[in-house]
C-alpha cells in the first residue's frame, strides 16, 4: 500500500518514492516493447501483438487501481491532497488528451492545413485562463467538486444545481466519444467486434475508477501520461530521421513543409489530377441535375440498374457480375426521400473531391477577401470557444484540488501544460511528415504495387481510406485517395515502414489517451451526482462510506449508460466533442470567474447568468447545426435556414462565443439590481484570494 | 480576519501581474493572428504566421503560466500570506 501514499508518510518521501516507481515503470514498457519487437522478428503473428498490448496496458491499469482501492471520502474524491504539482501536471494532461487529441487532430492538421491550428491554439492557451483565474483560487477554496464552489460562493442550491446539471451535459456527451474510440481502438488492434471492444475497455476504466476514485485515476493517468507521450513521438521521430536526418522532428519540418508547399503547386496543376477532379465534378453536376426531379430521374436509374442486369444474365455472364449488378439495383433507394439524400450526398462527395488539394501553410483561405474574412472570424472565435471551454471543464479543474498547496497548484498548471505541449507542438509536424510522405511516395504510384497497409485500411472502414482508379490510368493520383482524419495518428507507423509492433504501441497510447479522459470524466458525473446532489442536496446526513458508496455505483450506472450510447454509434460525435467545449465555456467561466474576482456577483446573478449563457449556446446550435436541428425540428436544415438563423457568420461550433459575454453580461446586470451578498461571503472570497492568512497551511484550513 | 492595507497592495499587485500577463496572451492570440495573411515571411523554412500558431504561441503559453507561478510564490511570501510548512 505504501506505494502510492501510505500514512504518515513526508511529503518529500513520497515524492521520492513516485520517481522510483516510475522510473521503473518507464524502462519496464520500454522493455516491454522491445521483448515483443525481438518476437516480432521471430514470426509472433500480427494479432497476438495486439491482444498483448491490450492485455497488458488494461491489466497494469487495473493493477494500480487494486492498489490505490480506498473508502476514504478526501482519498475518493481528491486523492488526499497529496499529490505532488509534476505528477498532477502529468496526470492532467492525460486527462486532458482524449482520443480526439491523439487520434483525431494529427489528422485535422493533415485535412484543412492552417485551419486546424485553430485546436492547437485552443486547446494551449486555455491554460493560462486556468493559471491566472481559477487554478489557485479552487485550490484555496479546497472543497471536493466545482458545483461545490458554486453552491458555497453563490448561497445555494440553485447554482449548485446548475452547475450539476452542466457538468453532466458537458461531461457525458464527451465520455461518450471517449468510449467510441476505445471501442474503435480495441476492435482495430485485436480484430475484436467494436461492442466487445467497447465492453474490454469499459472493464478497464471500472476496475480502476471504482475501487480507487481519484486516488486510483491519479496514479494511472500518470501512468497512462508516459505511454502515450512515447507512443506519440516515436514515429514522428522515426519519419523525421528517415527525411532530414535530424531526430526532433518539431525543429526541422519547416524545411519539409516548404517542400509539401512546393509539391501542393505542382498538384494543383498537374494535368492528370484535374483529368481526375474534372471526373468528380462531372459526378456532381449530375447529382444536381438528378435532384432537379427526383422521381423521373429514380425511374430512371431503376430502370437501368434492371437493364443491366438482364442484359447480364441473358448474356450468360460469369456468376460474380450478375450478383454486383443485382446488388447495384437493390441499392437503388426505395423512395423519394431516400433517393433525395442519396443524391444530396452524392453531390456534396463529389464536389469535395472535385476541390484542388488545399494549401497546408495558407491562413484562412477562401476565393475572394469576404470569404478570407469569414474565414478568419471563425477561426478566431473557435480559438475562443476552445480556451474559455478549456478554463471551465469540471473534469481538468477538479484536478487542482488534488494538490498540496496553492503554490503547488501555480507550479502544477505549469507542469500540466508543459505535457500538453509535448504533445501538442508535435501534432503538426506529424502532420506534415505525413503529408510529405503521402505526396511524394504514395501518389504516382502504380495500382498493381500500392503498398499493402492502403489494403488492410480499407477493409476496416472505407470511409477511413479507399483509393478508386476514377481516370482508369493504372496510376494513383492525390485525387483518387480518400482519407479520414482517425487514420493518420494509427496508420504512421506502416506509412513509414516501422515493424508492426509501434503500430500497436501506437494503438496501445491511444487506447491511454481515451481511457485516461474517460476516467476523469466519469468520476466528474458520478461525483456531480453523489456529492453535490445526493449528499449536500438530499441526504445532508449521510455518512462518508454511504457517500463513497453511492459514487461508486453511480459510476457503475453513468458508465454503462455512456457504453449503451457509444454502441449505437451517434452521428457526429466529433460535433458533439466541439459543443462540449462552448456549453462549458458559457455555464462555467463567467460565474466562476466573478465569484473569485468580484465581490458583488450575487446568487441570482451567477444562477440566471449560467442559464442564459447556456440557453443561447443551445438555442444557436439547434438553429444552425444540421444534426442538432433535424433532432429537435424534425426536417432536414436547408441552406436557406441557415443563412437565416446564422449570426454573424458564425458557425455552430463556435457558439460559445454568444453564450459567454452574455454569460458575464446577465451575471453583472442582474447582480446589481438585487441584493448584494452577505458578509460571509465577502469573507470567503477574501479567503479564497490569499494562500493563507494565518501562516497556515490550506490542507490544514480547509480540513474537512 | 479584517485584510491589512498589506494584504490589498498584495491582491492589487496581483492584479497587475495578471493584467499583463493576460496582455500578452491576448497579443500572441489574438493580434497575431489577425494579421496572419500578411505575415508570411519565412521563418527557418515555417512561413512565420503557421509557425506561431503551431509553437511560438505555445511557448509563450508555457513562459506565462511559468512566470506567474514563479512571480506569485515569491509574492506570498514577500506579503506574508504564504502557507506555513505542513
Amino acid at each position: 500500500m505504501g506505494l502510492f501514499g501510505g500514512d504518515g508518510q513526508s511529503q518529500g518521501d513520497f515524492k521520492k518514492g513516485l520517481n522510483k516507481v516510475y522510473t521503473w515503470y518507464t524502462g519496464g514498457f520500454i522493455g516491454f516493447v522491445l521483448v515483443l519487437a525481438v518476437l516480432e522478428q521471430m514470426g509472433l503473428p500480427k494479432n497476438w501483438i495486439g491482444y498483448l498490448f491490450l492485455a497488458a496496458t488494461v491489466l497494469l491499469y487495473a493493477g494500480i487501481g487494486i492498489m490505490s482501492r480506498t473508502n476514504d471520502a478526501a482519498e475518493y474524491y481528491v486523492a488526499g491532497r497529496r499529490v505532488p504539482a509534476i505528477y498532477n501536471g502529468m496526470a492532467t494532461g492525460a486527462d486532458w488528451m482524449s482520443a480526439a487529441s491523439f487520434i483525431g487532430m494529427a489528422g485535422t492538421l493533415y485535412l484543412s492545413g492552417y485551419g486546424g491550428l485553430a485546436f492547437i491554439l485552443g486547446w494551449t492557451g486555455g491554460y493560462c485562463l486556468v493559471a491566472l483565474f481559477l487554478a489557485p483560487y479552487l485550490r484555496k477554496f479546497g472543497q471536493f467538486t466545482i458545483p461545490d464552489f458554486l453552491g458555497a460562493r453563490f448561497e445555494g442550491n440553485l447554482p449548485r444545481l446548475i452547475g450539476v446539471g452542466a457538468a453532466i451535459l458537458c461531461s457525458f456527451t464527451y465520455v461518450v466519444a471517449q468510449i467510441y474510440g476505445v471501442g474503435l481502438i480495441t476492435s482495430r488492434l485485436t480484430g475484436l467486434a467494436f461492442e466487445i471492444g467497447i465492453f474490454a475497455g469499459l472493464a478497464g476504466i471500472l476496475v480502476c475508477s471504482f475501487l480507487g476514485g481519484m486516488r486510483a485515476v491519479t496514479w494511472t493517468q500518470v501512468a497512462q501520461y508516459i505511454i502515450l507521450i512515447i507512443a506519440y513521438m516515436l514515429p514522428v521521430v522515426w519519419l523525421s530521421v528517415k527525411h532530414t536526418g535530424v531526430p526532433v522532428p518539431q525543429a526541422v519540418y519547416g524545411y519539409t513543409l516548404e517542400k509539401v508547399t512546393a509539391k501542393e503547386a505542382e498538384l494543383i496543376k498537374d494535368p492528370k489530377e484535374m483529368e481526375v477532379r474534372g471526373i468528380y465534378k462531372a459526378r456532381s453536376d449530375a447529382a444536381v441535375e438528378k435532384l432537379k426531379d427526383v422521381n423521373a430521374s429514380l425511374a430512371a436509374d431503376r430502370a437501368a440498374a434492371q437493364k443491366k442486369l438482364d442484359d447480364l444474365k441473358a448474356a450468360n455472364a460469369p456468376a460474380p457480375d450478375i450478383a454486383a449488378a443485382a446488388a447495384a439495383l437493390a441499392a437503388v433507394p426505395k423512395n423519394e426521400a431516400d433517393a433525395r439524400t442519396a443524391y444530396t450526398a452524392a453531390r456534396t462527395s463529389n464536389a469535395a473531391k472535385s476541390a484542388p488539394p488545399i494549401r497546408h501553410a495558407e491562413p484562412f483561405p477562401g476565393k475572394d477577401e469576404a470569404a478570407q474574412n469569414v474565414a478568419r472570424k471563425n477561426f478566431l472565435a473557435l480559438v475562443f470557444c476552445l480556451m474559455i471551454g478549456t478554463a471551465a471543464l469540471p473534469h481538468i479543474l477538479m484536478r487542482y484540488y488534488t494538490v498540496p498547496s496553492v503554490r503547488e497548484a501555480r507550479e502544477s498548471v505549469s507542469w500540466s501544460l508543459f505535457f500538453i505541449f509535448l504533445l501538442y507542438f508535435t501534432a503538426p509536424a506529424l502532420a506534415v511528415l505525413a503529408k510529405y510522405e503521402v505526396y511524394t511516395v504514395l501518389v504516382n504510384t502504380p495500382f498493381a504495387s500500392l503498398p499493402e497497409w492502403i489494403a488492410r485500411w480499407s477493409a476496416v472502414d472505407k470511409s477511413l481510406l479507399s483509393v478508386v482508379d476514377i481516370n482508369n490510368d493504372g496510376i494513383l493520383q492525390l485525387a483518387e485517395i480518400s482519407i479520414g482524419g482517425d487514420i493518420i495518428v494509427l496508420a504512421t507507423p506502416e506509412i513509414a515502414g516501422l515493424p508492426y509492433v509501434v503500430s500497436g504501441m501506437v494503438a496501445a497510447g491511444g487506447l491511454a489517451a481515451a481511457l485516461s479522459t474517460a476516467d476523469g470524466l466519469l468520476l466528474t458525473i458520478a461525483n456531480a451526482l453523489s456529492h453535490d446532489l445526493y449528499y449536500k442536496v438530499l441526504d445532508p446526513n449521510a455518512s462518508t462510506a454511504r457517500r463513497v458508496m453511492v459514487s461508486k455505483l453511480l459510476l457503475l450506472l453513468v458508465a454503462l449508460a455512456a457504453a449503451y450510447v457509444a454502441a449505437q454509434k451517434p452521428a457526429d460525435i466529433l460535433f458533439l466533442v466541439s459543443a462540449a467545449f462552448s456549453f462549458a465555456a458559457a455555464a462555467f467561466f463567467p460565474a466562476l470567474t466573478l465569484g473569485i474576482f468580484w465581490k458583488r456577483a450575487n446568487k441570482w446573478g451567477a444562477s440566471l447568468g449560467m442559464l442564459a449563457g447556456l440557453g443561447i449556446t443551445f438555442y444557436y446550435m439547434v438553429t444552425t447545426q444540421p444534426w442538432l436541428y433535424k433532432l429537435t425540428h424534425g426536417t432536414a436544415i436547408t441552406p436557406e435556414i441557415v443563412k437565416a438563423n446564422t449570426w454573424w457568420d458564425i458557425a455552430p461550433i463556435s457558439a460559445g462565443l454568444f453564450g459567454v459575454p452574455l454569460g458575464f453580461a446577465v451575471i453583472i446586470i442582474v447582480s446589481l439590481l438585487t441584493k448584494a451578498p452577505g458578509k460571509e461571503i465577502q469573507e470567503l472570497v477574501e479567503h479564497v484570494r490569499y494562500p493563507s492568512l494565518d501562516g497556515k497551511t490550506s490542507a490544514a484550513s480547509a480540513a474537512h | 480576519m479584517k485584510l491589512t492595507a498589506k494584504h490589498q497592495e498584495y491582491w492589487r499587485k496581483n492584479l497587475q501581474i495578471t493584467a499583463l500577463l493576460l496582455g500578452i496572451w491576448f497579443f500572441v492570440t489574438f493580434v497575431v493572428v489577425f494579421f496572419a495573411r500578411d505575415l508570411t515571411f519565412s521563418f527557418f523554412g515555417w512561413p512565420f504566421s503557421f509557425w506561431v500558431a503551431a509553437q511560438g504561441a505555445l511557448v509563450v503559453y508555457c513562459l506565462i503560466i511559468w512566470y506567474y507561478a514563479r512571480h506569485m510564490n515569491k509574492l506570498d511570501i514577500e506579503y506574508g500570506v504564504a502557507e506555513g510548512e505542513e
